[in-house]
């Protein structure tokens, strides 16, 4: 016995350790620029390291970068510069082996309206040399019902499914999601999501893009804010959040009265007891707020003293969307145009 | 998962393709429908008939009453009358065929005839009228002449028109067949999303071409059994050679379609680059008419064109009776234009 423990100490586990610290992807210093004038730099080197078994979301405005990154990443775009390994893999060397066990959902693709469910997925199990029934799929995205209707027929919510089962049917390792639930509605997007944490808890890891926050903070491990073509913070949502040292955000407007509204500086509110940050967006006044039953009444009582009246106050707590204005410095949903498809 | 071939891609490709196509009605009607109704319309329209009367048109003045009697007799004229600008009017908007002008009848015992002479029915209505005017003017004819009238299935113009029309269809089906149906895929992200996948790429492009070519079979057949049914039109050389024929040419014009789609990114591009492609063809190809009434110096050109080895050689075996060997030159040009095509398209094909 004590031999055979020798054994699998020399041999086996460098074997198992090699295996286990395979990462899902590892990228460095991966840049894309796109050919014009002035150039278009969509990504402008990302050091990007996903360990197997996660859900990593790729958090970001629109034009951040997002769906360049993971292009490269599912090898359908070539990098400018810089490396990228999938399974440990190179694409530049192994595509052939990193296909079979990668699934992909694009951002926008149209599957064909003419053929059914169940065809449709047929089609694409042919691709692969291993992988699931197609109907095993059509279960895993509950659209048993649909199997045999023409796309066509199906919701936006349905089409999705059958995008995501058509990533899932060769049984991959590692799935790539790209915005999986834009423009879907509440209901298909919680279907969405319990599809993706099936199959994040079979073991399989996930790289998904949105620039929903309550999607990245529900569904992900790890979450990197992209802006502008570079990763602003890695970190899971908690410690994202946590960062921001404030855990609630008290937003509220005010009425001059007599007194005028301008004269008002911008970052009012700072230096009251328990307040870490202050942003102005128009009329509405952020506070970042570490103590709220310490800042609620100072800044009652600072706009008393002021002869000003409040006319809306809400807190709320504080979430990644904080998180990307701090690192940022503009809201998620100004889109920065970076040309990054 | 179904077993053996039927879960091989290829297959696969090829049953989405087909199943595309046939869910699609408006496509197997303007794949189908309207090469029929062309060939039936054409043949009708072209079918072998008696001979026309010529339309003559005699101008008011002396002698133009004798000269109408004259004529009025025969089953080879249509008479009509008027005056000087009459005539002209009529003559100069292609109603009449020629014009017959009797003032100086009586005093010369002569005529003046107006024609278009680059009209191809005027001067041989000239020359009618001619005759029978010199005939009733009293002309003996030295010699006696008699006119075997030849209608025998093979030499008429619907012997002509088929196998041109059969090579308009594989143009046609295979350009547009396989650059639509690539190029609507490229738009709806469909070849990104297989590149994502380890589909080998020539099982899909292998597909694109064989379900082009399963598609043009019903097309061809029915177009030759309408043809041999309505208007007796067979293949003198039979249908081996028309088939070998066949399949090469939707070979060549699937190539030619992949090639054409292999980098456009909207129907637009496509389109206009399929019309580029094609528009020649249809001029220069001889499908309506000989392409040897074109001047000898685009001839060269000419025979180069994909289309033009496929009609030229379906003429062959179906008029004249030629074997393979006769053909073999053409084959062997539609095969270098095929292997020429789909070389270049898989090199510079884009799949987003």
């Amino acid at each position: 016995m004590p031999t055979l423990a020798i054994l699998v100490t020399i041999f086996v586990d460098p074997v198992f350790r090699k295996i286990c610290m395979t990462y899902a992807i590892e990228c460095r210093g991966l840049t894309r620029t796109w050919p014009g004038n002035p150039p278009v730099e969509a990504v402008r080197g990302i050091d990007l390291v996903i360990e197997q078994g996660i859900c990593f979301g790729v958090l970001g405005p629109n034009g951040a970068g997002k769906t360049t990154t993971i292009e490269i990443c599912e090898g359908l775009q070539r990098a400018t510069s810089g490396e990228c390994r999938v399974l440990g893999l190179d694409w530049a060397t192994d595509a052939e082996r990193i296909r079979p066990q990668i699934g992909i959902s694009l951002q926008e693709t149209r599957l064909s309206e003419k053929l059914t469910v169940l065809e449709t997925l047929t089609l694409f199990r042919s691709f692969y040399p291993a992988g699931a029934e197609p109907a095993e799929v059509i279960a895993k995205v509950s659209l048993q019902d649909k199997q045999h209707a023409r796309i066509r027929t199906l919701s936006g919510g349905q089409k999705q499914r059958v995008a995501v089962a058509a990533a899932l049917v060769g049984n991959p390792r590692l799935l790539f999601l790209d915005e999986p639930t834009t423009g879907l509605d509440p209901q298909s997007r919680r279907d969405l999501w319990k599809i993706i944490t099936d199959f994040r808890q079979s073991g399989g890891t996930i790289l998904l893009t949105t620039h929903y926050m309550d999607e990245a903070e529900r569904l992900c491990d790890r979450v990197a804010i992209f802006d502008k073509g570079r990763i602003l913070a890695i970190d899971t949502p908690q410690r994202l959040i946590d960062g921001l040292g404030a855990r609630h955000m008290v937003m509220f407007t005010m009425d001059s009265g007599s007194a005028s509204v301008s004269g008002i500086p911008d970052d009012f509110g700072n230096g009251l007891p328990g307040v870490i940050a202050v942003r102005r967006e128009g009329e509405h006044r952020c506070l970042s707020v570490l103590q709220p039953h310490l800042a609620i009444p100072a800044l009652l009582q600072e706009i008393a003293a002021r002869g000003l009246q409040l006319t809306s106050l809400t807190t709320r707590q504080a979430t990644l969307e904080d998180v990307f204005v701090h690192f940022a410095g503009h809201g998620l949903n100004e889109s920065t145009e970076q040309g990054g498809r | 998962m179904m077993s053996g071939w039927k879960s091989h891609p290829l297959v696969q490709l090829f049953l989405a393709r087909f199943r595309e196509f046939i869910r699609t009605p408006e496509a197997v009607f303007w794949g189908y429908g309207f090469p029929l109704v062309m060939v039936t319309a054409l043949g009708l329209a072209f079918r072998s008939e008696p001979v026309q009367p010529a339309i003559v048109m005699i101008e008011d003045g002396p002698g133009a009453d004798a000269a109408a009697t004259a004529l009025s007799d025969s089953a080879l004229f249509r008479v009509l009358r008027g005056s000087a600008d009459d005539c002209r009017r009529q003559l100069r908007s292609g109603k009449v065929e020629v014009v017959l002008v009797t003032a100086r009848m009586e005093s010369e015992s002569g005529v003046e005839f107006r024609c278009d002479e680059t009209r191809p029915g005027s001067l041989a209505a000239r020359d009618r009228v001619n005759d029978a005017l010199q005939r009733a003017a009293g002309r003996l004819d030295p010699l006696s002449v008699k006119t075997e009238k030849i209608t025998e299935p093979g030499s008429r113009y619907i012997d002509f028109l088929v196998p041109g029309l059969i090579g308009m269809g594989l143009m046609g089906g295979g350009v547009w067949g396989v650059g639509y149906a690539i190029v609507d895929m490229r738009i709806r992200q469909v070849l990104k999303r297989f590149l994502g996948t380890p589909m080998k790429k020539h099982h899909f492009v292998a597909a694109m071409m064989a379900s082009r070519m399963v598609f043009m079979f019903p097309e061809i057949i029915t177009i030759l059994l309408i043809s041999r049914f309505m208007f007796d039109v067979s293949s003198h050389g039979g249908y081996l050679p028309v088939m070998v024929i066949v399949v090469l040419g939707a070979f060549q014009f699937a190539s030619i379609g992949l090639a054409i789609a292999s980098r456009a990114r909207t129907l637009e591009a496509v389109g206009g680059l399929m019309n580029l492609t094609m528009v020649p063809m249809w001029i220069g190809s001889g499908i309506f008419f000989s392409s040897e009434r074109f001047p000898d110096a685009v001839q060269p050109l000419i025979r180069l064109l994909p289309l033009t080895p496929v009609i030229t050689s379906l003429r062959q075996v179906m008029q004249e009776g030629a074997g393979m060997a006769a053909i073999a030159p053409n084959l062997a040009l539609m095969a270098l234009w095929s292997g020429v095509c789909f070389v270049v398209a898989l090199k510079i094909f884009r799949w987003d």
